[in-house]
């Protein structure tokens, strides 16, 4: 049984990715903990919450080394929503912050004329995956399927085509609802909360552990 | 646009009633909310029907299930009074806390919930009654007038960092006749976060009625669903033939 690590660092909802990944038959622990981290055969990096405060809480938690050691170890990183952006450069939520950076890449507003359209994005969107996307997290999926759920305000952008799984439309813009570098794999959507098409990328994720 | 279950409790059961009142078993929680996740269900609303009248809560545990066997985005509502119950709540399992009562004797509440787990988990829970020049918000399960305006109240809510509104008519709710249109219109266009329209549905034309004047973002169902009148995909089929009758 795969033992998949789920970060705990005091955001978001980690009981649910746990449950999910139990599931579909993974063996999960919500750690903190450099070494249990470390022995885990794939990394989740959940989160719900504001870029600064999710940033802080890595760092204050002493992981931001222990998320870049295990991603040069090669084996599997998903990072889930904040957990995805924490990922990129920088984010701009309330004051401009570092990220990880691990991806290249920036975490903005979603541009939103007001009286058009409506923030958080919060919504079951249909994705549009690339070709890598295809290849790799959305292996085996139908185009139907390709159905995730959303609940965020800011957005990646500047990422790398090479970089690029699935965007998402909202409100006439384009989003970025997926991104892959390596081992690293990060969904702005959440795969726990997305029904069977979640755990399918779910699963895709940890057949790769 | 979400479909939605919405799932009043009362001692471990489902129950179902006429103006959030008039109380009557319909099943079990867990399997009701499982039996929609598998039919394709966005999201599920658990409320407790009576912790907000005797200030407890005893739904944590239908939750903590759901949580293990449901994967779409789960609410709990009802009693939840302090931070502290909140954090239980999502500790529990559940993605979002809906705040009806404890909002309004303390608004601040929505401010402090958004600030320490995001906005994305705070529904603010409007239950709105018509008056002669407008809609009350009530609290208390529709029981009890606040004197507050809804339009006024709405938009303090958004200010707040409320995440989204579940406004739900209790003029309309559980009467099988019709959503509050001229409400949901109302509410859509004084704030810009999503709205969750609960109470009134009976059939397949108050769907398109409601569409044809304004879209919220999902739409809750509770009797439909419990007395299997309608499925999950024939609602979806519904607001999908709505939302192509209009842009017609």
């Amino acid at each position: 049984m795969k033992k998949i690590a789920v970060l705990g660092y005091g955001l978001g909802n980690v009981r649910s990715v746990g449950n999910a990944l139990r599931a579909i038959g993974a063996n999960t622990d919500v750690s903190h903990d450099e070494q249990t981290v470390m022995q885990a055969d794939g990394l989740v990096i959940p989160g719900v919450g504001a870029f600064p405060q999710g940033m802080a809480n890595l760092v204050e938690s002493r992981l931001v080394g222990v998320i870049r050691n295990y991603i040069d170890s090669g084996r599997p990183v998903l990072g889930i929503c904040l957990g995805m952006q924490l990922l990129f450069d920088k984010g701009t939520e309330f004051v401009p912050t570092d990220g990880l950076g691990l991806i290249p890449g920036s975490v903005d507003n979603i541009p939103v004329t007001p009286g058009e359209g409506r923030l958080p994005h919060i919504a079951w969107s249909a994705i549009c995956p690339t070709e890598q996307g295809r290849q790799n997290m959305f292996a085996g999926l139908t185009d139907s399927e390709m159905r995730f759920y959303f609940v965020h305000s800011y957005a990646a952008t500047g990422v790398k085509p090479d970089n690029l799984s699935a965007t998402v439309s909202y409100l006439g813009n384009t989003i970025v609802a997926a991104v892959q570098s390596g081992n690293v794999w990060g969904t702005q959507f959440h795969p726990e909360k997305s029904g069977p098409s979640g755990l399918h990328l779910l699963k895709n994720f940890i057949n790769n552990c | 646009m979400r479909v939605i279950a919405r799932l009043d409790v009362k001692n471990q059961f489902v129950i179902k009633g006429i103006h959030l009142e008039g109380l009557r078993k319909v099943g079990d929680p867990n399997q009701l909310a499982k039996a929609y996740y598998e039919a394709g269900i966005d999201e599920i609303v658990f409320i407790d029907a009576v912790a907000s009248l005797y200030n407890r809560n005893n739904l944590f545990s239908v939750i903590q299930k759901a949580s293990e066997e449901v994967f779409v985005p789960i609410t709990i509502g009802g009693g939840l009074r302090r931070l502290a119950d909140v954090e239980q709540a999502l500790d529990a399992g559940a993605d979002k806390v809906a705040l009806n009562t404890a909002a309004i004797r303390e608004p601040e509440l929505i401010q402090k919930v958004a600030k320490q787990y995001g906005s994305q988990c705070v529904v603010a829970s409007v239950q709105a009654k018509r008056t002669a020049n407008g809609w009350e918000a009530y609290m208390e399960s529709g029981r009890e007038k606040t004197g507050v305006q809804v339009l006024d109240w709405v938009r303090r809510l958004q200010d707040l960092g409320a995440g989204e509104l579940l406004l739900t008519s209790v003029d309309q709710e559980g009467t099988k006749s019709g959503f509050d249109v001229p409400l949901v219109q109302a509410v859509n266009r004084a704030v810009s976060i999503p709205i969750i329209v609960s109470g009134g549905y009976g059939q397949p034309k108050h769907i398109t009625e409601l569409l044809n004047v304004t879209e919220p973002s999902g739409l809750c169902f509770a009797s439909v669903l419990h007395y299997k009148t309608a499925t999950v995909d024939e609602l979806r089929k519904n607001i999908e033939l709505a939302q192509a009758s209009r842009i017609k």
